[in-house]
């Protein structure tokens, strides 16, 4: 077990820059989750851990070990992939035994240790079954076997869950959490679902365009987003943004002027120094809105999409910018194309400079 | 009742069976003219002795003559060197063209010149290629004489280097479709399991071994039969190189030069197409075994 730092560590592929001047600390026995959009060099990171992917500057350690120049096969990690990268022409016994064969452990030790781990993850039905005989789950879980039947420094983990269906990758999902807080074994963990990062992760690590955005435990990620990227990106629907100018309020006070009417800025928010950032980008969660008749915002109802317990009404301000309404209950819906007023609870208002760095706000 | 009235009236299924047939014809008509009904009309000739003098007429001597020829000691001797023939041509060019292709499947700047390079031999002619492999081997201006491999007789009358000689160019000339049916093989395989067994801790060599070869096995499979097949059809390379004038001619007499042997030199339809026909049945046995073989060890279904 050990920690896993990136210090200042970039990565480019020709002209592109897949991750770019790293610097991020794996604490002992935590799983960190990097999350961010497709091609945001979040995979690129962690095959730099496995040495899949060589560093181009800065350096990647593994415990107290720099391990730029250490080959993939001396650095004793697990790698979980995507695809699973099962071999498939062993069984699942051979596929689980192959790691300690390649470490040269003796035969009583590697059936001792496959019998184990098979019997922590169900598998020992299908310990004669090759790959190709088995289901998505179960292959998922053959490849996790793989990772853990050596207890590795660290699990690096790529996607290992985008191949399921929804009800087995919830299950999955809680398995692994489970499975990594009792092995205590420091785990890199990629995705693109911020579902899965906000539910598996001791601290996330945002990423775009091969720079770490913001590094924090995931509620605090949530609330106090450092950023407008973070503040998008986190939430299904991410956090409304809308652009506007800083007035003075007429009783006094600070508000923002947008399109759809003036937002009174919370007394938690200090007034923006004088002379700087009038224009600014006003983001609230879409559960901090509400239609109501005394709103200070107006807008159109554009769509009205029900998912049961909540529904989710998206309206347009007057300068087509869109605004996701959060309804729970029995609320009244409104209908397609009607005309609303929306309240803002001033406690949800976070402010962010026009270049997206956050000026103050939120919880 | 008008005849567009019962065409129209045909069930659908058959027009278009109609169709696919007369889309056939022409295809079939090549085949058949230069496939089948040679294929077939050799039977028949097998049936019929050649007689010893010009101008006589071929009588009908039933399988007599099948027995007589498949007991011959030409036969046997032929049969015997086919098979060496094989057994040096087969492993290595498999061999060789497995090696290149692993040199060539890499990301490397300018990779795609050695692709084009160890896949050349594929479009290089018989012809040429054995005019430049006599040289290599002439005893006077020869490379290989120059580097002091200079048997007495030369190389292509030897008989005992006769056949590893052509073996050697027949090789050559194989190594581009070797190198172009393996690096298909390794590009099917998964890069993602190639990097779990490195980072599983597999050194090159053994993921290798352990890894590439095994998920290979189809592509390798696959690769026997053809080159089996190959082997046996070459032809020009000895008619070239050796010839049937050579001393050495007995010893690369393999059973598609004898076939041609026996009817262009010696003027024996009969015995030739016997001949043909063990070659045929020959190759027939070895790919069905190779490719039940195929079929039941290797699949996985990636």
């Amino acid at each position: 077990m050990a920690q896993i730092v990136y210090d200042h560590v970039t990565k480019r592929y020709g002209d592109v820059v897949a991750v770019d001047d790293l610097a991020l600390r794996v604490d002992d026995g935590e799983l960190l989750v990097l999350l961010g959009p497709s091609g945001c060099g979040k995979t690129t990171a962690l095959r730099l851990v496995a040495g899949l992917e060589e560093v181009d500057a800065g350096t990647v350690s593994i415990g107290d070990d720099v391990v730029n120049d250490v080959e993939p096969k001396d650095r004793d990690v697990a790698m979980v992939f995507q695809s699973y990268a099962l071999y498939p022409h062993l069984t699942v016994a051979k596929n689980l035994e192959f790691p300690l064969r390649q470490r040269g452990i003796d035969k009583e030790e590697r059936r001792r240790r496959v019998t184990e781990v098979a019997r922590t993850l169900g598998l020992e039905e299908l310990l004669d079954r090759k790959p190709g005989q088995l289901s998505g789950g179960q292959r998922q879980r053959v490849a996790l076997g793989r990772a853990i039947v050596r207890s590795p420094k660290a699990f690096l983990m790529d996607e290992p869950l985008s191949n399921l269906d929804a009800a087995l990758r919830v299950q999955t999902r809680a398995d692994i959490v489970a499975l990594q807080q009792r092995l205590a074994t420091t785990t890199v963990y990629v995705t693109h679902d911020q579902v899965e990062a906000m539910t598996m992760g001791h601290r996330i690590a945002v990423m775009d365009h091969g720079r770490l955005q913001q590094v924090a435990p995931p509620q605090e990620l949530y609330d106090r987003p450092a950023n407008a990227f973070v503040a998008a990106f986190l939430g299904s629907p991410g956090m409304n943004l809308v652009e506007g100018e800083v007035v003075t309020a007429p009783a006094g006070g600070w508000s923002v002027r947008t399109a759809g009417g003036d937002v009174e800025l919370d007394a938690h928010l200090p007034a923006p120094p004088e002379s700087t950032e009038r224009k600014v980008v006003l983001g609230v969660r879409p559960e901090h809105l509400r239609l109501a008749p005394d709103g200070s915002l107006s807008a159109r109802v554009l769509l009205v999409e029900l998912l049961g317990a909540e529904s989710q009404v998206i309206c347009e301000l007057p300068d087509h910018a869109h605004v996701v309404v959060r309804q729970v209950g029995d609320q009244p819906r409104p209908a397609l194309g009607e005309a609303v007023r929306i309240a803002v609870d001033p406690a949800g208002v976070h402010l962010f400079a026009i270049d997206g760095t956050r000026l103050e706000g939120g919880r | 009742m008008s005849p567009e009235g019962i065409v129209s009236r045909r069930p659908r299924r058959v027009q278009e069976a109609l169709l696919g047939y007369l889309l056939l014809v022409p295809a079939l008509l090549v085949f058949g003219v230069f496939v089948f009904y040679p294929f077939l009309r050799n039977f028949k000739l097998a049936l019929y002795q050649t007689p010893p003098f010009p101008g006589l007429p071929s009588h009908y001597v039933g399988l007599h003559q099948v027995g007589e020829v498949l007991t011959s000691s030409n036969f046997l001797q032929s049969l015997l060197t086919t098979i060496l023939f094989v057994v040096m041509v087969v492993p290595a060019g498999l061999l060789l063209g497995l090696f290149l292709a692993v040199a060539a499947h890499r990301h490397l700047r300018g990779i795609a010149v050695y692709r084009i390079i160890f896949s050349s031999t594929v479009v290089s002619s018989v012809a040429v290629a054995a005019l430049v492999f006599g040289t290599l081997m002439n005893p006077v201006v020869g490379f290989l004489p120059w580097l002091g491999i200079n048997p007495h007789p030369p190389i292509l009358e030897n008989t005992t280097w006769a056949l590893p000689a052509v073996a050697v160019m027949a090789t050559w000339q194989f190594l581009g479709l070797s190198f172009i049916i393996m690096s298909a093989g390794l590009s099917s395989i998964p890069e993602e399991v190639l990097e779990a067994a490195k980072v599983d801790g597999a050194t090159s060599w053994s993921a290798f071994w352990r890894v590439t070869v095994p998920l290979l096995s189809p592509t390798l499979f696959f690769g026997v039969v053809v080159a089996t097949i190959y082997a046996f059809q070459t032809f020009g390379q000895i008619d070239i190189l050796i010839g049937s004038q050579n001393a050495a001619y007995e010893h690369v007499n393999v059973l598609i030069y004898n076939v041609y042997t026996t009817l262009q030199i010696n003027g024996n339809p009969g015995r030739a197409a016997v001949l043909s026909i063990a070659l045929f049945l020959l190759t027939l046995t070895l790919t069905l075994l190779q490719l039940r073989f195929l079929e039941r060890r290797v699949s996985y279904g990636i």
